[in-house]
């Protein structure tokens, strides 16, 4: 197994825990209505994009899904300016005009979470395109779930990707449903990874809850891509604890099922392992959630002290 | 030095590549990407010699995937390029549309005005080489319902030379519609390598004060043979060419009305839902409704997929007679 460094774990961790606050934060504002709009979340999920976002170099990209903040955390977004969005205020990312499924710092490389499942796919063949045009050695990331490997999108970009190598590394999180329909029921192979074979892009399957494996794979990964080697096709095994979005009822699946997940959360095994290595004492683990934490509160504040959208703003920026 | 208004016969397909290999010379991040544009120079060989010149990192033929040309290009675009692609058919939009109209259209707006799509999609549209109901259809109607979207249709050759450089420099989506039944006919093209047509700006082809026609596309050409017609009678027809489909430049439009009192609104795709019922009724909502002496007209093609046979195909779509009837039906002469 890699070794990280403390510089890495520390980030690492708070990092995980900001986007478990963030996330148990948005389900807060959501149960005492200051959000209103469909919001959905990644609780559980957070190794995925907070892990692989710190194995990126800086300069690279990242596509995004309508399941995005933990991604958006990991990539370095300003958690500010997320929440503000996410509370449709004038200091969001998007100036309140797109929420939750449309956050994006395009300038930066973030070129957005999507609304579309399966949208980012091409999206990011486009961007790869410009790296590899403009030779400036940098990788797309692409976040999709399991569902979105069932559009015609995905096969389309995977196969040019493969064709003009273009230096992509899809990551599918799988959470084992597409909304509320079981992974058995909407494709007929075990591993998504397979997939990759009829590209003739290599695949591979990891553990979503295992931040030491999805560093290590991601990094392999991205550096295979930076190479001019063409995409990789990574999947991640995983699990949301909370339902498809803020009003699902989970009719789909026994609570047996979510607690044994739960017995697996990542951020749980993040802290475990820095327990038992001794990276951080007690008491520098405590310090670092409560900075995570009081990190998001002050998102909650600054996005609630902010200004609505003035009303005449609608009609701008339809064109550029 | 080029005399700078030195012009130069050619064919409408040729001046599109002359203006879209003017600008891939005159800008390094402009690229063009679609199926069989490379070696085979496009199915209408419109990009005939452009691999030679830009080489495949600028020319790149893709895989039959127009999901993943479209997609593709918006993602090239809002990082820094300037991509140009080809649907071989505007009807394969139909494969495209989800980057076309739920990506590529709204990213400016919806983050907040943070990000740029400056792309062309070049449509080779409608009916006249009995291709068929899945080869021959002006979906236009359609690109024009999507706010963020630009949609032009160049006319003439000139036009199309100067209309591809504007939608190239243009930061936004612009549907670039051509029709195929234009690609041989042959006109004066400025070579002026800075010549474009503006976008979102209607034009009057020809002054007149008794009946206005609006027309673009392969119509334009037989509204200006009927106006020439019915000038031997003594009607002036005004005709006026939108360019800009969407959003379309209404102010000529309505100060035309105001003068002639008579509108007829003319094109290929089906009359239903068409762009000539928006004219229509914008007319209907403008200053210009109080001037009409007659109810408007609208010649557009019959609300049937167009059907292969060429009698057929001609049968469904306006021809010149059509002008020249649908004139005198409104002047009240028939």
């Amino acid at each position: 197994m890699i070794e990280l460094s403390e510089e890495i774990l520390l980030r690492m961790y708070y990092k995980m825990n900001q986007a478990r606050f963030f996330e148990e934060k948005v389900e807060d504002l959501l149960k005492r209505g200051i959000i209103d709009e469909t919001v959905y979340l990644s609780k559980g999920e957070e190794a995925t994009g907070v892990v692989s976002g710190l194995a990126l170099e800086k300069g690279d990209l990242v596509s995004m899904t309508h399941r995005g903040h933990a991604q958006a955390i990991g990539f370095g977004l300003d958690v500010n300016l997320m929440m503000a969005e996410l509370l449709g205020k004038s200091t969001g990312y998007c100036k309140g005009k797109g929420g939750s499924l449309h956050i994006a710092d395009v300038l930066n490389g973030n070129i957005g979470a999507n609304g579309i499942v399966g949208g980012g796919f091409t999206l990011s063949c486009g961007a790869a395109l410009t790296q590899k045009h403009k030779k400036t050695g940098q990788v797309v990331l692409c976040f999709a779930g399991d569902g979105a490997t069932n559009e015609g999108s995905f096969h389309e970009a995977m196969n040019l990707a493969s064709v003009w190598k273009l230096p992509i590394v899809f990551l599918i999180e799988n959470n084992l449903y597409g909304m509320s329909t079981p992974i058995a029921k909407h494709m007929n192979i075990e591993n998504i990874s397979d997939r990759g074979a009829g590209y003739n892009i290599p695949g591979l399957t990891i553990d979503g809850t295992d931040f030491l494996e999805i560093y290590d794979v991601m990094t392999k990964s991205l550096r295979y891509a930076r190479a001019g080697r063409g995409p990789v096709l990574v999947e991640a095994k995983t699990y949301r604890f909370c339902g498809h979005s803020s009003d699902d009822p989970q009719v789909y699946r026994s609570t047996e099922e979510v607690q044994q997940w739960q017995e697996k959360d990542p951020l749980f095994r993040l802290k475990k392992y820095l327990q038992e290595n001794r990276v951080f004492t007690g008491k520098q683990l405590e310090t670092i959630e409560g900075e995570a934490k009081s990190s998001i509160e002050q998102a909650a504040e600054f996005a609630l002290e902010s200004l609505e959208p003035d009303i005449t703003t609608v009609l701008e920026d339809v064109y550029a | 030095m080029m005399e700078i208004n030195e012009m130069k016969k050619m064919k409408y397909r040729d001046a599109i590549r002359l203006g879209m290999t003017e600008e891939m010379r005159r800008d390094d991040a402009v690229i063009f990407l679609g199926e069989d544009i490379g070696r085979y120079g496009g199915a209408f060989g419109l990009s005939a010699g452009m691999l030679d010149e830009f080489g495949e990192e600028r020319v790149l033929d893709t895989p039959i995937s127009e999901a993943a040309i479209v997609g593709t290009a918006v993602g090239a675009a809002l990082t820094g390029l300037r991509p140009v692609c080809e649907m071989m058919h505007m009807d394969f939009v139909t494969l495209g549309m989800d980057a076309l109209v739920n990506q590529g259209a709204k990213m400016h707006y919806m983050f907040g005005g943070q990000a740029q799509v400056p792309l062309v999609l070049r449509l080779p549209a409608g009916t006249g080489d009995g291709a068929g109901a899945q080869h021959s259809q002006s979906l236009e109607a359609w690109l024009c319902h999507v706010p963020g979207l630009k949609v032009v249709t160049p006319s003439t050759p000139a036009q199309a030379k100067g209309l591809i450089k504007a939608a190239i420099r243009d930061n936004n989506p612009v549907c670039f519609i051509e029709p195929k039944a234009l690609y041989q006919t042959e006109g004066l093209v400025p070579l002026d390598d800075d010549y474009t047509i503006e976008i979102g700006k209607t034009l009057i082809e020809r002054p007149g004060k008794d009946v206005t026609i609006v027309a673009y596309g392969t119509l334009l050409a037989k509204a200006m043979e009927a106006a020439a017609f019915l000038e031997e009678e003594g009607i002036e027809v005004e005709i006026i060419n939108p360019v800009t489909l969407y959003p379309m430049d209404m102010q000529p439009i309505v100060e035309s009305v105001i003068k002639t009192g008579r509108l007829i609104v003319a094109h290929e795709a089906p009359k239903t839902g068409g762009v000539g019922g928006e004219i229509a009724a914008r007319i209907a909502e403008s200053e210009a409704f109080d001037y009409l002496n007659a109810p408007i007209l609208r010649l557009c093609g019959m609300d049937v997929p167009i059907p292969y046979s060429k009698e057929l195909e001609a049968s469904v779509v306006p021809q010149r007679n059509d002008f020249v009837h649908g004139v005198y039906r409104l002047l009240n002469r028939e």
